[in-house]
């Protein structure tokens, strides 16, 4: 059988999890635990420690992994190896904290610097009041126009499917370049 | 949908850099930033909106009013500042025209002898810099920018150019650790963003920008750069920030330097194994069927 593996990526807090749990066939084995930090805990109760971790299965020879990175800094030694051998990568932007841009950029080159494989960016959480657009956040991200930032609301399945549909055409048109 | 964030996590050059580029219209107030007590995302103090410190509007992406909350700025305020009215005019011409607008006031004047046009717009233009520039210096507080919204008619309003202003404000920026912060590496190369010609339209660069932009070229590290135009690192620092946040130049990598990381260990280690056109396709039928 054959598995092949992307990695879902972004700052603290900006849907990693929520988006594998959207579409992932089995409940999402997640290494979530209670926040330590008063700081973090303001901002939601549990968090990913070391990955999380969803599957598809397309038939009998095919299975897709997602593996979810944890979003804080202090646990980056598990990036790179969740980054081994992945076909692609999703960076998640939380479009309604811009204090999160400069960490997401910031994430978005680290894995660049993994591996030379396709990428997208999902501006997440279009659907709260303070989002930014997807436009403004490619200026504010500095992201090139041939890269595709696109609109996601994590916790709708359509929205996660179109996210990683782009990030699948973006291989094939790689392969075929 | 306004706008909201903090020039602490983006700064106002960064947002007037994205006016700039978006060609937007609108208004940015900046306000004092009072502490809730709370985290935000990144774990720093989490700021509520207080007292109005500063409003900027633009219109089609150029800067046309600016204005402190903590300063006179009426046009009788802004030609004594210039130096077109003398302290006594200003006294008198306040008095008598209180109840009268800048617009309306400034064409008395120029009836009146006490400026030209000229005067009036060029003063008008300096405040408009003073403001800005000091605005980008801020650190910290909260912000909303408002699409479509303009002040009164009975404002002037003055276009100016971002472009300009942001090289100019970054120029200012003087603080060291910033400089350092954004461009930490010196090894990295500087090129020119698609349709130079067009970014380059109409912007007045230093000599010292000047002397930068004739080296751009992904084969020179901002290091040899400076090193040709016996710059310092804070200098050459310097420059290219405000080259890069007016959009004129990119930092990349140069040849060398990508070739290494792509032949690194760690990115050997982390290559995508060899998946097959059949596999992806599998995969998008898959996804859509889901």
């Amino acid at each position: 059988m054959q598995t092949v593996k992307m990695v879902i990526t972004g700052p603290f807090s900006s849907g990693k999890t929520e988006f594998i749990r959207s579409i992932s066939e089995i409940e999402v084995v997640s290494t979530e635990r209670d926040i330590s930090s008063a700081a973090e805990a303001e901002v939601k109760e549990a968090t990913t420690v070391a990955m999380d971790f969803g599957r598809i299965t397309v038939d009998d020879d095919l299975v897709l992994y997602l593996f979810g990175t944890p979003g804080q800094r202090r646990f980056d030694f598990m990036w790179e190896i969740l980054a081994e051998g992945m076909l692609g990568f999703v960076v998640m932007v939380d479009s309604s904290k811009p204090e999160t841009f400069r960490e997401a950029k910031s994430i978005l080159e680290t894995f660049r610097a993994y591996a030379p494989t396709p990428y997208v960016v999902a501006a997440n959480k279009q659907d709260h009041p303070d989002a930014w657009s997807p436009d403004d956040l490619r200026i504010a991200l500095r992201i090139e126009e041939g890269v595709k930032l696109l609109p996601c609301v994590a916790k709708e399945k359509e929205s996660v499917k179109n996210v990683l549909l782009e990030l699948l055409y973006s291989i094939l048109e790689e392969m075929e370049g | 949908m306004p706008l909201k964030g903090n020039i602490r996590d983006f700064s106002a050059t960064q947002l007037f850099n994205l006016v700039n580029l978006s060609r937007r219209t609108g208004t940015l107030t900046v306000f004092e930033g009072i502490p809730t007590g709370e985290k935000d995302a990144m774990g720093g103090e989490k700021m509520k909106a207080g007292k109005e410190r500063a409003r900027v509007v633009f219109k089609n992406g150029k800067l046309v009013h600016a204005a402190l909350a903590d300063q006179d700025n009426g046009l009788v305020a802004v030609l004594e500042k210039a130096g077109k009215l003398t302290a006594e005019q200003a006294k008198r011409i306040r008095e008598r025209a209180k109840q009268t607008n800048d617009k309306a006031l400034a064409m008395l004047l120029i009836n009146a002898n006490y400026a030209t046009k000229e005067d009036i717009v060029a003063s008008i233009r300096q405040h408009l810099l003073d403001v800005v520039y000091n605005v980008m210096a801020w650190t910290d507080g909260p912000f909303v920018f408002e699409d479509g919204t303009l002040p009164g008619n009975d404002h002037i309003l003055v276009p100016i150019d971002l472009e300009n202003v942001i090289i100019e404000g970054a120029r200012r920026i003087r603080e060291a650790e910033q400089l350092v912060e954004h461009i930490p590496n010196l090894d990295m190369a500087l090129k020119f963003p698609d349709n130079p010609r067009e970014k380059f339209k109409g912007v007045h660069l230093s000599v010292e920008e000047w002397r930068v932009v004739s080296f751009v070229n992904p084969k020179n590290t901002i290091r040899q750069i400076a090193k040709a135009n016996n710059m310092s690192e804070m200098e050459i620092r310097r420059v290219v920030y405000g080259l890069e946040q007016a959009g004129l130049v990119e930092i990349v990598k140069p040849p060398g330097m990508e070739n290494k990381a792509k032949t690194s260990a760690r990115s050997r280690r982390a290559a995508a194994p060899p998946v097959q056109k059949k596999v992806v396709s599998k995969l998008i039928d898959k996804i859509k069927s889901l």
